[in-house]
């Protein structure tokens, strides 16, 4: 039997600064259960961070499950396809959650799920066809980014040597990719063995927090009993945010990437663990990414659930499966507390790379923003080893100089900052606004 | 599931930890109380119309000043509170309770607010109130120090030397019990057991880090032992005096570690406290007077922007980013 080491020791590098925040992974013990078909989804035409696809259908039309419902040529795009089958009612804009403007397609259900005639295993013969086989699946890294995954695999042959699966998911609340490792322990793997032979990369880590000892036993099992040569398991200490990508490539290879480098430039590859378990699939079935799992979760959800749903089903719709509220709600976040966003609207349709729903009833306490008491807590919980206090003084006095110097460029937004800050200040809309000042001087 | 009130946007985090300025200023008043009881204790009663007075007078000060000024009303954060309590705690008992509310008006109109309120003094407030009051008004402040316990006997015997003043001058020491329960000196520094004990509450809320007060009283222990080692036989003992004696512990615990006026990262904590110890060392060894460590914080307090600057951590790549120069350049 091949090698396979679980160890802790792995660990290149552990991260001492960020903070530790209460997980509140309730719903890691919670199986993924599918959502019956909603009546309608909304299909946004840009989920990628590329320019947005074009509208592939009509009003009037007939689609089915899998069929491609937005195409574009353009670099860091990925296809769309239609998540639930029936006719298509409209064709306009909404407004999504960042406040930008976006054509969307409207599908009203024809209460069945007929899929698509025309999918068919790809099969990839060359890296070339793995690499357009991923991008016609319309697959963008699920952990929440939005980034197109074939245009990461779009990479000179040799040039990395270590693939990092980033299982790691270190956002409060968020139990999908734990419940990928402990569901589809198979899928990931077969991911990872697709990906490592079409690109040759030599050695895979996937990397874990300590606080989800299912999805380890689960990894370390499938391996025992299929045999995975190159890949090793770290487990990281349980804290927010191990799993940003900078931090990541420090503790799985012990490489720091400098300003403006991707982890390409230091021969990583860093893939969400999700992702990689839907590569497998769709090489193994062909149907393209028209649903996923998303945490539905936060004190204001009466029922917690992890659930299946197709892509463009209205926020509502998920909640109301999951039992509605049991608070009136204050704030609707898609994606993980830390670093997700606030939507103005239930009704908003759920996006490809949303990995959770949280709910959040309205604080007891809301911490009006005061004085800067330079307590320091920022310096130390960044994990960039900035200086947010300081960041700010700089943007007020306008300084660009200084402001460069302060390294204010590379932050992450990870949010460690404001979330320790006694004297409650929005500290990462003043690191954007840094990052603005930056980029217009 | 429609919802009458309207969701609420806003950028992220979501969620935050709780901490507030209140929380933290109401720990440090937490922390200071044990010292104020025990103060209350060993000379008497009017340690607390003191207290009373600063406190008071200074967050009337706090009041009056943000209103003169057109500024919201921060009395509600209790730093000016803690100010107060600060002060009372640099003051002999047996202070002149009009002095006191001068030294607190000074302390937070003029080295607080006029600079811009919390976060913006550079110098630690109650500290230069000290230093103004000890200036203006030797005899009150420097003279007359009461003895511990005293207030209880005789009117006549009230004040006695400090142990550093009886150590420069010569001069039997009180035992150390007493230097760590209760010695001569202002109100507040005088227990070193509950300073300590105020410190370790600090620190296990996590109020402050322990760098500051461990490097500088380490600094201290550190450079008293070996000067003791070098003059005297007794270093040990020495040091020990030296340590328990005077307002260390109250500095080191209390002030030095000060928000506004330390740096905020560590590797500048640690060179400000180190700093704060060997000018506490050459300040009572070699100057003119007994105590060093207020004249040492203030010096350092005006140092820690350029210690800020020359420690500032290199963010994260960066230090890569030079070697790679370097690299290429070789």
């Amino acid at each position: 039997m091949p090698p396979f080491s679980v160890k802790t020791s792995g660990v290149k590098k552990n991260l001492r600064a960020g903070v530790s925040a209460p997980r509140n992974k309730n719903t890691a013990g919670l199986e993924t259960v599918r959502i019956p078909a909603p009546r309608f989804v909304r299909i946004p035409m840009k989920m990628h961070i590329g320019e947005p696809c074009s509208p592939a259908v009509q009003v009037g039309d007939s689609v089915t499950v899998g069929q491609t419902v937005g195409s574009c040529g353009a670099e860091l795009c990925v296809p769309i396809h239609a998540s639930i089958s029936g006719r298509v009612t409209e064709v306009g804009n909404i407004e999504m959650p960042d406040g930008s403007i976006c054509t969307a397609v409207t599908i009203e259900s024809d209460g069945q799920t007929r899929p698509f005639g025309g999918t068919a295993p790809p099969a990839p013969g060359t890296r070339e066809d793995f690499i357009k086989a991923v991008r016609r699946s319309g697959l963008v890294g699920l952990g929440g980014a939005g980034f197109p995954t074939y245009a990461k695999l779009e990479i000179p042959a040799g040039k990395i040597d270590t693939l990092i699966v980033n299982a790691v998911e270190c956002e409060p609340y968020i139990t999908v990719d734990c419940r990928a490792c402990i569901e589809n322990p198979g899928d990931v793997l077969e991911g990872i063995a697709l990906v490592r032979d079409f690109l040759k990369i030599k050695n895979a880590v996937i990397a874990i927090e300590d606080n989800k000892p299912g999805a380890i036993r689960s990894l370390a099992a499938e391996v025992q009993s299929k045999g995975a040569d190159g890949v090793s398991l770290i487990t990281l200490k349980s804290r927010y945010p191990q799993g940003a990508e900078k931090i990541l490539v420090r503790s799985a290879a012990g490489r720091r990437l400098a300003p403006g480098q991707l982890p390409l430039d230091v021969g990583c590859l860093v893939i969400n663990v999700s992702t990689v378990a839907f590569i497998a699939r769709y090489m193994r079935t062909g149907r393209p990414l028209v649903s996923r799992t998303v945490t539905v979760s936060g004190p204001a959800i009466r029922e917690p659930k992890n659930v299946r749903v197709p892509v463009g089903i209205s926020i509502s719709d998920v909640i109301d499966f999951c039992g509605g509220f049991s608070a009136e709600p204050y704030k609707i976040i898609t994606g993980g507390p830390m670093t997700g966003l606030a939507v103005i609207s239930a009704d908003l349709p759920v996006l490809k790379q949303n990995s959770a729903i949280i709910a959040l009833p309205e604080p007891k306490k809301i911490i009006p923003e005061s004085a800067c008491i330079r307590c320091g807590r920022c310096v130390r919980a960044c994990p960039l080893k900035l200086r947010p206090t300081v960041i700010e003084s700089l943007t007020k006095t306008g300084d660009a100089a200084a402001l460069e110097r302060s390294g204010a460029a590379i932050c992450m937004e990870c949010a460690c900052c404001a979330y320790v800050c006694p004297a409650g200040k929005p500290l990462v809309q003043t690191m954007r606004l840094a990052k603005r000042m930056l980029s217009e001087s | 599931m429609t919802s009458e009130k309207l969701l609420t946007a806003g950028a992220s985090p979501h969620i935050r930890s709780g901490s507030t300025t209140r929380r933290i200023m109401l720990d440090v008043i937490i922390a200071l109380a044990p010292s104020l009881a025990a103060a209350a204790v060993i000379f008497g009663p009017r340690t607390l119309a003191v207290a009373a007075v600063t406190v008071g007078t200074c967050v009337l000060a706090e009041y009056l000043s943000r209103r003169v000024m057109k500024r919201d009303n921060t009395v509600g954060d209790l730093s000016a509170a803690v100010t107060g309590l600060i002060l009372a705690f640099n003051l002999p008992s047996t202070i002149p309770l009009w002095m006191a509310a001068f030294g607190s008006v000074a302390a937070v109109v003029v080295v607080k607010q006029m600079f811009g309120g919390i976060g913006q003094n550079f110098v630690n407030p109650a500290l230069t109130a000290r230093i103004i009051l000890m200036v203006s008004f030797p005899a009150a402040m420097t003279a007359s120090w009461p003895g511990a316990f005293m207030w209880r006997s005789s009117a006549d015997a009230v004040t006695s030397a400090t142990p550093l003043a009886l150590m420069k001058d010569g001069g039997e020491l009180p035992s150390l019990l007493n230097m760590l329960f209760a010695k001569s000196g202002s109100l507040g520094e005088v227990c070193a057991f509950t300073l300590i004990l105020g410190g370790v509450y600090l620190v296990i809320r996590r109020v402050i880090s322990p760098v500051i007060p461990l490097c500088f009283i380490g600094t201290v222990a550190a450079a008293m032992f070996l000067y003791g080692l070098a003059s005297r036989d007794d270093a040990f003992t020495f040091m020990i005096y030296e340590l328990l004696g005077g307002g260390l512990m109250l500095g080191a615990v209390f002030m030095a570690t000060d928000y506004a006026t330390s740096p905020v990262n560590t590797a500048g904590r640690i060179v400000f406290a180190v700093g704060c110890g060997l000018l506490t060392f050459v300040i009572r060894i070699f100057g003119g007077m007994t105590e060093g460590v207020s004249f040492a914080i203030l010096i350092m307090n005006i140092l820690v922007p350029h210690i800020e600057r020359l420690t500032a951590p290199k963010p994260f790549g960066y230090i890569n980013e030079k070697k790679q120069k370097e690299a290429s350049k070789a």
